[in-house]
């Protein structure tokens, strides 16, 4: 347990050294897809935190994301931006906690439903109110460098791997794994298995609230369609899956070649974005079910056991 | 009953499913260091009374109380960490986890609350006990029937419970691994922990329980020293059926 959570934090360090180097060697357009990149990496890793161990797959992510977004696009009038982006993370943190609380009991199936719907309840209250007081959106007043994005995004990122890490190695974190497992057997080794999920989604919705915050002034004017936009969700939920969800650092190694893809797939069939991430997901799901690292990890069993292939 | 005081007490416990009374009007007191046999035939709602102790079903009507403390209006998780302690009739290990890490969950959750090194000792030293400590690192996938067994009950040994709830641990072994498991809930015994046991192989209750309770369609219908019990017409006939009897 501890000698894969060390070589974890090892490699997330390094990783994310490199990253941070990024801005200085590559061009443009690069920045501009590495801030996808590191948002997603930030999206889909805190996603795996809670979805991981306990397989509860969340479709929250917008709304989570959209709140953030609000936050921030509204607040600029009142707040430092700053400031904003730990206050949509105390937003998203709540809301995911009255979320967990709802909803956390319910098994697996509803769950995901009931997240999904959310996203879409959220989007439409905040269409609704917006209609009501006669705007379409919202203008946001400030602007930054692509690479400022991008390293505020790598900046959480290297916050959320040590949460991550540190999670991995308490009692709160082996409990979801338990619970995951089986619930039953959680609640009669004498774990408080609504609490615990509780807990451990609200750092997800939490981060993805921050996220949203931080990524508003990229967009410059928000409206409920950008903010709470359900691809995002499904995005998130099939990178981690494609890494693997196993290990930390599982779900970078989904966000790297699929953000790269779905650039591609942007750039050259816009109208069919929702069909081919639909086949993508079939294709995740039918040949990588554990992702690339439950393949390596394959791999590695069968060159130890000298079995070759 | 033996002299000691009393650990675990039901009074008036019921359970109901719809219109179907499973546990009716329960009664019966567990002494500390005793091992209550709970018989009867199946259906007869020894397992139901097992999970409304354990607190998997919410009593209908009754107490269940621990020391003097009501637990049946408790959710399952406390009534562990109370010192209610219990296998399952079918084994649920934690599948992707290692034997260490199963007893483990019982370290660091249990009654008795571990974690770090003294944990991990504590674990090792009910895997020894159980005679499972030099598979430690083995799946449970690998394991034989009646290790699966032993992994569940050193999870449960290991947060030091007050009360164990053995529900048919040892149903299913063959003849050999029937003795080592016999064996084994001696030693427990013999340690002086306070077990109920559910269970319907006549050699084990014979040789381990101190006293029983008999139940039948949900009733108690006797309760005693285990020989006098099971030699009661009415325990007799319950198992058998009128015609037999």
């Amino acid at each position: 347990m501890n000698k894969s959570t060390y070589s974890d934090v090892l490699i997330g360090v390094v990783l994310l050294a490199l990253a941070a180097c990024l801005p200085w060697v590559v061009g443009d357009f690069a920045v501009t897809l590495a801030v996808n990149i590191a948002m997603f990496t930030v999206l889909a890793t805190s996603w795996a935190l809670f979805s991981g161990p306990t397989h509860y797959i969340s479709l929250a992510t917008a709304a989570f994301f959209g709140l953030g977004t609000y936050t921030a696009g509204i607040g600029l009038d009142y707040l430092p931006f700053w400031v904003l982006i730990p206050l949509a993370g105390v937003f998203g943190a709540v809301m995911a906690g009255l979320i967990g609380l709802a909803t956390l009991r319910l098994s697996g199936v509803y769950f995901v439903i009931f997240t999904l719907g959310l996203a879409e309840m959220t989007r439409q209250v905040i269409t609704y109110i917006q209609n009501a007081t006669g705007q379409k959106g919202i203008l946001i007043s400030i602007w930054f460098m692509e690479t400022t994005f991008y390293w505020m995004l790598v900046g959480l990122a290297a916050v959320i791997f040590i949460v991550g890490w540190l999670i991995g190695r308490s009692r709160l974190g082996f409990a979801l794994r338990i619970i995951g497992d089986d619930e039953e057997v959680a609640r009669h080794s004498g774990i408080n298995t609504a609490l615990s999920k509780v807990l451990l989604f609200m750092i997800p919705g939490a981060v993805a609230a921050m996220t949203g915050a931080m990524m508003a002034p990229r967009y410059g004017y928000i409206e409920p369609l950008i903010a709470f936009t359900p691809m995002l969700s499904f995005q998130v939920v099939i990178m981690a899956l494609l890494g693997g969800t196993g290990r930390l650092w599982g779900p970078i190694v989904g966000v790297i070649p699929f953000s790269i893809l779905w650039e591609l797939i942007s750039a050259s069939f816009p109208n069919q974005t929702t069909l081919l991430l639909g086949l993508c997901f079939l294709a995740i799901v039918y040949l990588l079910p554990n992702g690339f690292v439950g393949l390596l990890l394959k791999i590695r069993a069968r060159v130890s056991q000298g079995e070759g292939f | 009953m033996s002299d000691h005081r009393t650990v675990l007490s039901l009074r008036g416990a019921t359970k109901r499913f719809g219109g179907l009374i499973a546990v009716n009007d329960l009664d019966f007191d567990v002494a500390e260091h005793e091992v209550l046999g709970l018989i009867g035939p199946n259906g007869s709602g020894k397992s139901t009374t097992l999970n409304l102790i354990s607190g998997a079903l919410p009593v209908s009507g009754g107490t269940i109380s621990l020391n003097s403390q009501i637990i049946s209006t408790l959710p399952a998780q406390q009534i562990t960490r109370r010192g209610v302690a219990r296998t399952f009739q079918l084994v649920r290990l934690l599948p992707s986890m290692t034997v260490f890490e199963n007893v483990m969950a019982g370290a660091v959750f249990g009654h008795r609350r571990r974690w770090g090194h003294e944990a991990e000792a504590h674990v090792m030293r009910m895997l020894e006990l159980v005679g499972l400590d030099r598979r430690a690192h083995a799946h449970p996938s690998e394991l034989t029937y009646i290790d699966t067994k032993r992994v569940e009950l050193a999870r449960v040994l290991v947060g030091d419970p007050k009360v164990l709830l053995l529900d048919e641990w040892l149903a299913g072994l063959n003849p050999t691994e029937l003795e080592e498991g016999i064996s084994l809930v001696r030693k427990l015994r013999d340690d002086g922990r306070t077990i109920v046991l559910v269970e319907h192989v006549m050699d084990a209750i014979r040789s381990l329980c101190d006293r029983c309770v008999v139940m039948s369609s949900g009733v108690k219908i006797a309760e005693g020293a285990t020989e006098a019990v099971l030699n009661d017409p009415e325990v007799i006939r319950a198992y058998l059926g009128e015609d037999d009897a």
